[in-house]
């Protein structure tokens, strides 16, 4: 990489999808982004441990079963990803 | 409209907890995250559980961890938060506070999917920290001390791996060799690419060390190996030379021994019970470590708590084999804490928790799996059964109160008290119940006994200074004084020299060791048996009033005269000084003698003509008024008490001494005022209301400080709680006069008469806000409502995936004749145990499509259950409501009860339709009586009455019912919801209507059209788990983040529609992208940081304006009050600002950003913060009052006003 690539634009947004997950992008489908979207849901979930509680209260588990459901769901949030188009 | 916020009860759910040697020294202590607050326990000697601080942090606590660094005697804290900083806190002895010792920002605040925070775990040598988030980051930090022996923190040490969720992390022991973590990982990344599915169902967790290189600094992956799909939970193995390293996997059934290139697994015995298709999760792990014995306490998802031990051999430390034993069965937990001193601390999911006390180690034979006869058969590995059974290696010893998780409130004064009584639905399933909360503090009454006569004062006396206890009890009739000595038992004794032909106005200890009584014709100073001095009233005079302390005593003669009498050196009471007042005296009150001194200096003096003056106790100004207070209306009774200087220790708090003068006036209230230690000048008077008689004070002790008992209808305690001085009511009945008792087997007691009787009591649980009352329920409730004539509650209870009550007895019977026929030995033992509480072992699970419910209606009162009505064919209630049909009056009041049939989440949530039941009251409204069922074609899960009529929200419909003969009739429908109505409130001819995902719909009903319509909306999602109806244009709601917020339909825009004769319908024809013309505004903004589930307006004091009352998921209640002016809104704003600038929460978090954590917050000020402020050192105290051009006396006074206008 040439030094003055480093400050792009491109370079730039590239550092950023590197660094922070679920920045979004020109071509991001839709799929991508509601997975995004999904896996930063679950993962407020798991942190913020009254709405853990008011969803287990919801679902008649226990808080442990609870949460590590929605780690589970974190694997695939939104069902199987679309198949891809072969670049022409 | 401005509101200031307080939090009346903490949360009482438990997040985390770990345990550990904070203060320093031999006991262990208890730190636990209660969501925003950290909290310091330890159980004292006899085994009950004390708070010693609790501090609100202004965040969120998600993770907590302990380290000590080697050679050191006291462990530090760590802190998992939202503030995005690693945070190590000491806690402060002298202090009683958490000192931070480091705060590192790590990255953005807020519970973040990549930010670190959720996950905490430490090297067991206290070497290392890692700090990990849900998915990809994980930070060490390299603990070290510098000469000094200060904690260092080092820089972070990155150990990322991009796409990876971490289930879990622990820290492994490996003795002194290079720190290591362990981690269950997954990676998705595959996952996401493939369309066909395969990698996805390919996806493996592996378990990966990562090792700390401290010579080289840096972290690396050691080793990843992979591991069995269902693993949720590590648990450290000891290693060194202790054990032989390596951790325990906790996964769906089993439970697994892993270390580099070893595993051993074994199965988690199931209840016999359980579907086959339900897995065995853990959900709390605790060790127990003693030199060289360990052994895991493992706690299943349905609360059976399992021994695991494993088996090594000493020399090579390789494990040969894991058992896991049946240990016992208790509620579900969130954290265990095995303490040394043989307790176990449980810190329940939902409900109370519990302090148990090991009374065996599980050494008795019991179901066993273990690694050596795990077997494997063609449908997977054959299971192991158990039958859970009565607690046999613990027994309980005390008990923590939750409200967790409040599910429902209503605020009544159904028993026609002087203050209304909340009524608060809460826990889950079999541990449900319904808690009466009366704001006060909860009385033990240790003894009861009748005297022969009604008596009109009672005091205790010691023999000397240097008693602990108290030797007499001196109880005063009208015309005679019976006295009781205290020993093993109470009797009454005739040689103690007091005179008991005459009623007494004072008994007291006087000097060191004698005694003295004081009735109205004179006094008797005993100071041996031998030796009586008496003094005589002058003429036809008697005495009608008294103060006295030690050293002091004045006497106040019938026609206004004041005799002041001192102890000289020789322990004789000499007359000093007289004085004549202008008229009769109402009451008298000397201060105690200040520590080191020789006399009180000040002497107060209430007047008939409604004046208190403060009279000078000097030799140099003897009996010279100091200062006078006019007050409105006679004072009945004084007491001067003086306010010790606190540097902070065990009370928390820093204050300089100052003296108090209370008093209680004929009107029934107390003024409290503060006198100037060196001029006796009055100053900042507080007023409170206590109750309808004339408050008569009394000094006792609490926590062996001064405290102050006021008699009104009901008893008061003002004490000084960390830094706050709190007046509280005991709920205890109306006494007439009190004395503090101390023996040895009450140290800080009360004995008061009221009526013939002669009481002892203790006060418990100092501090709490409520006292709590609780009624065992059936099911999870979901809501009730008060019969709004009759005093009943009714309630619906709803719980998924159980069996009804007759299919439960029938089990346990059909259990209960197998093993009979099976156990014969064990016959005998069997027929003799009861069944397990339901409460303790939970409802067995099925189906989580199976569903049961029941309607109760409930006598408070009486704590009785009148009618439950279980409803049948898997029907579940979830709405609720009285109504009184405008068409049918002969029915009365009915009532309405929406469930839902055959209801499912999963896949998808969806429904059989459900029902409208009607039900008639009978037996004056103590039992139900079912009119009729109406099918409706989706789940009503909102009902309300309307205009004599019945509104009921059907998911996206709101739909209006009149009453037929054989079923509800539709009258009129509004499709256009967006989502699922919640809530309907009506008022006048507006409906609000609340959505579960899109706050409030204002709908107006046209009589003449017959039409629903939606003419304004929110223009924020909000997704609504309370509500309440404030005005006719305003709501108030909570939503599921834990926002509070009120919305309000512009004034212009109200009226407009009101004078408009289509009611603002053109307009909604035309709507505005897809919503309703008006939008509402946001006038009120605030972030709990808890779910709040219920809300209520209602004053909690008698005669007090209305404040917002909240109940939330954690079992946290709250109040909103809204200021009454503008000064007070201007004062507290910027105490606000300056406590945020002064003092910042102690975990990291900006104050500010968490109470705007999802909007910014708006006009609310934060009355938690600002009851801070007397918890700062002296100094900030000082530098923020004078900014607000104040003393901090006069803060404080702010302070205590607004709460006591609350509560």
């Amino acid at each position: 990489m040439q030094a003055s690539d480093r400050f792009n634009i491109n370079s730039q947004l590239e550092h950023l999808q590197a660094k922070y997950v679920g920045t979004g992008h020109a071509d991001l489908n839709r799929f991508e982004w509601a997975v995004n979207i999904q896996r930063d849901s679950y993962a407020s979930y798991i942190g913020h441990y009254p709405l853990l509680a008011y969803f287990a209260i919801a679902e008649n588990e226990s808080i442990g079963r609870t949460r590590y459901n929605f780690t589970q769901r974190m694997l695939q949030p939104c069902g199987l990803p679309p198949e891809r188009e072969e670049e022409a | 409209m401005f509101l200031y916020s307080l939090t009346l009860q903490r949360a009482t759910g438990i997040v985390c907890a770990c345990y550990g040697n904070f203060i320093g020294g031999k006991s262990q202590e208890i730190v636990i995250g209660r969501g925003k607050i950290l909290e310091l326990l330890r159980p004292d000697d006899n085994g009950k559980l004390q708070t010693l601080l609790a501090v609100e942090i202004f965040g969120v606590v998600r993770s907590l961890a302990q380290f000590r660094l080697t050679g050191s005697h006291k462990d530090y804290l760590v802190v998992g938060s939202d503030s995005g900083k690693i945070v190590i806190l000491e806690y402060n002895r002298d202090r009683n506070a958490f000192d931070p010792v480091h705060k590192e920002t790590f990255g953005k605040s807020g519970c973040r999917r990549i930010v670190p925070g959720q996950f905490l775990s430490v090297d067991p040598k206290g070497r290392a920290v890692m700090i990990a988030a849900t998915e990809k980051q994980k930070l060490v930090y390299v603990l070290n001390r510098d000469n000094a022996a200060r904690l260092t923190i080092s820089s972070p040490l990155e150990a990322h791996k991009s796409h990876t969720v971490v289930y879990s992390l622990v820290g492994v022991d490996c003795g002194f060799e290079n720190p290591m973590f362990a981690a269950i990982e997954l990676d998705y990344s595959d996952a996401d690419q493939d369309a066909t599915g395969q990698a996805a169902l390919e996806a493996q967790k592996h378990l990966t060390f990562y090792e700390l290189d401290l010579g080289l600094n840096h972290v690396v992956r050691k080793w990843s190996e992979p591991i069995d799909n269902g693993a949720n939970m590590l648990v450290t193995v000891p290693g060194g030379a202790d054990g032989p390293s390596g951790v325990l996997v906790c996964a769906d059934n089993f439970v697994i021994y892993k270390n580099q290139s070893q595993e051993l697994r074994a199965l988690i015995p199931r209840r016999a019970d359980l579907p086959a298709d339900r897995g065995v999760l853990v959900v709390s792990a605790s060790t127990h470590r003693q030199k060289s014995v360990f052994f895991f306490l493992l706690q299943t998802e349905y609360g059976d708590v399992f021994k695991v031990t494993l088996s090594f051999n000493d020399t090579d430390m390789v494990v040969t084999e894991l058992k896991i034993k049946y240990f016992d069965t208790f509620p579900v937990t969130s954290a265990m804490c095995v303490l040394k001193s043989g307790f176990l601390f449980a810190a329940s999911e939902f409900g109370n928790h519990a302090l148990y006390q090991f009374q065996g180690i599980g050494d008795d034979p019991d179901v066993e799996s273990s690694s050596a006869t795990l077997e494997e058969t063609e449908d997977g590995f054959k299971p192991i059964f158990f039958q859970p059974r009565k607690l046999k290696n613990l027994i309980q010893i005390d008990e923590g109160e939750s409200l967790m998780p409040i599910m429902d409130m209503k605020i009544a004064n159904l028993f026609e008290e002087e203050t209304p009584q909340i009524f608060v639905a809460c826990g889950r399933g079999p541990r449900s119940t319904l808690r009466i909360l009366r704001p006060g503090l909860a009385v033990s009454e240790m003894a009861v006994s009748q005297l022969p006569g009604v008596p009109s004062a009672v005091w205790t006396v010691k023999k000397s200074v240097t008693d602990e206890f108290d030797a007499y009890i001196v109880v005063s009739f009208l015309n005679a004084t019976l006295v009781l000595s205290i020993g093993e038992t109470v009797e009454e004794v005739s040689d103690s020299g007091f005179l008991d032909t005459t009623p007494s106005l004072q008994v007291s200890l006087l000097g060191d060791d004698s005694l003295m009584q004081v009735y109205p014709n004179g006094i008797r100073h005993i100071r041996s048996l031998v030796r009586i001095n008496e003094w005589k009233t002058p003429g036809k005079k008697t005495i009608v009033k008294v103060g006295s302390n030690r050293m002091q005593v004045v006497i106040g003669l019938s026609g206004g005269e004041l005799i002041y009498f001192e102890m000289d050196p020789t322990g004789q009471l000499m007359e000093i000084e007289k004085r004549e007042m202008s008229g009769d005296v109402a009451c008298l009150a000397i201060g105690p003698v200040p520590e080191g001194r020789q006399r009180s200096r000040f002497l107060a003096v209430g007047s008939y003509d409604n004046t208190i003056r403060i009279l000078s106790l000097d030799p140099n100004d003897c009996m010279h008024i100091l200062s006078v207070q006019m007050v409105a209306s006679p004072p009945e009774s004084l007491l001067l008490l003086e306010v010790q200087a606190s540097t902070g220790g065990e009370d928390g708090a820093v204050y300089p001494a100052s003296v108090f003068l209370n008093a209680g006036l004929q009107n029934g209230v107390l003024l409290r005022t503060e006198v100037d230690m060196v001029t006796g000048q009055l100053s900042g008077t507080r007023t409170r209301f206590l109750g309808l008689r004339a408050p008569k004070l009394f000094a006792t002790s609490v926590r062996g400080r001064q405290a102050l008992l006021c008699l009104s209808s009901r008893p008061w305690l003002g004490y000084i709680h960390q830094g706050h001085f709190l007046l509280t009511p005991l709920s205890y009945e109306t006494l007439e006069y009190a004395a503090s008792f101390s023996s040895d087997q009450c140290a800080e007691g009360v004995v008061a008469v009221a009526g013939e009787a002669l009481r002892v009591f203790t006060i418990e649980r100092l501090g709490e806000t409520f006292n709590q009352t609780s009624i065992q329920l059936r099911y999870t409730p979901r809501k009730f409502i008060l019969h709004p004539k009759r005093k009943f509650l009714v309630l619906i209870e709803t719980d998924q995936g159980t069996f009804t009550t007759e299919e439960r007895e029938h089990m346990s019977r059909s259990a209960a004749a197998q093993d009979n026929g099976m156990m014969e030995i064990d016959n005998q033992e069997k027929s003799e145990e009861e069944p397990m509480p339901d409460e303790q072992y939970g409802y067995p699970k099925t189906d989580s499509r199976r569903w049961v419910s029941c309607i109760r209606v409930l006598d408070p009162k009486a704590a009785a259950t009148t009618c439950l009505l279980e409803l049948q064919e898997n029907e579940a209630a979830f709405s609720i409501c009285c109504v009184n049909f405008h068409d049918n009056k002969n029915l009365g009041t009915v009532l309405a009860v929406g469930t839902a049939k055959d209801l499912e989440w999963w896949p998808k949530r969806r429904s059989m339709g459900g029902f409208i039941h009607i039900y008639r009251f009978v037996e004056d409204g103590r039992s139900l009586e079912l009119v009729h069922k109406t099918p409706i074609d989706g789940v009503p899960t909102a009902l309300c009455q309307f205009q004599g009529r019945l509104l009921a929200g059907i998911g996206q419909i709101l739909r209006i019912y009149d009453l037929g003969k054989r079923k509800l009739l539709r009258k009129c429908e509004n499709k256009n919801f967006p989502n699922t109505i919640t809530s309907i409130h009506s008022y006048g001819d507006r409906i609000y209507v609340g959505d579960i995902q899109e706050s409030f719909h204002y709908v107006k009903y046209r009589r003449d059209e017959n039409q629903l319509y939606a003419f304004a909306d929110d223009s924020s999602p909000r997704w609504l788990t309370a509500s309440l109806h404030i005005d006719f244009d305003t709501m108030a709601a909570g939503d599921k983040f834990g926002n509070l917020f009120f919305v309000r339909l512009p004034q212009d825009l109200s009226e407009e529609i009101e004078d408009d004769p289509t009611g603002g319908k053109i307009k909604w024809e035309q709507g505005r992208l897809n919503g309703a013309p008006n939008k509402v505004e946001e006038i009120i903004q605030f972030h709990v940081g808890e779910v709040v589930t219920c809300m209520q307006k209602a004053s909690l004091i008698p005669g007090g304006g209305e404040s917002v009352i909240y109940g939330t998921v954690m079992g946290s209640v709250g109040a909103l009050l809204p200021f009454s002016s503008r000064e007070d809104v201007d004062f507290f704003s910027h105490l606000e600002m300056h406590m945020r600038q002064e003092h910042p929460p102690l975990c990291g978090r900006d104050h500010m950003a968490f109470r705007s954590a999802y909007f910014p917050v708006k006009d609310v000020i934060d009355g938690d913060l600002c009851e801070q402020y007397p918890t700062l050192p002296p100094d900030l105290q000082r530098k923020i009052a004078e900014e607000l051009d104040r003393t901090p006396g006069e803060v404080m006074k702010k302070l205590e006003d607004i709460r006591n206008r609350i509560i």
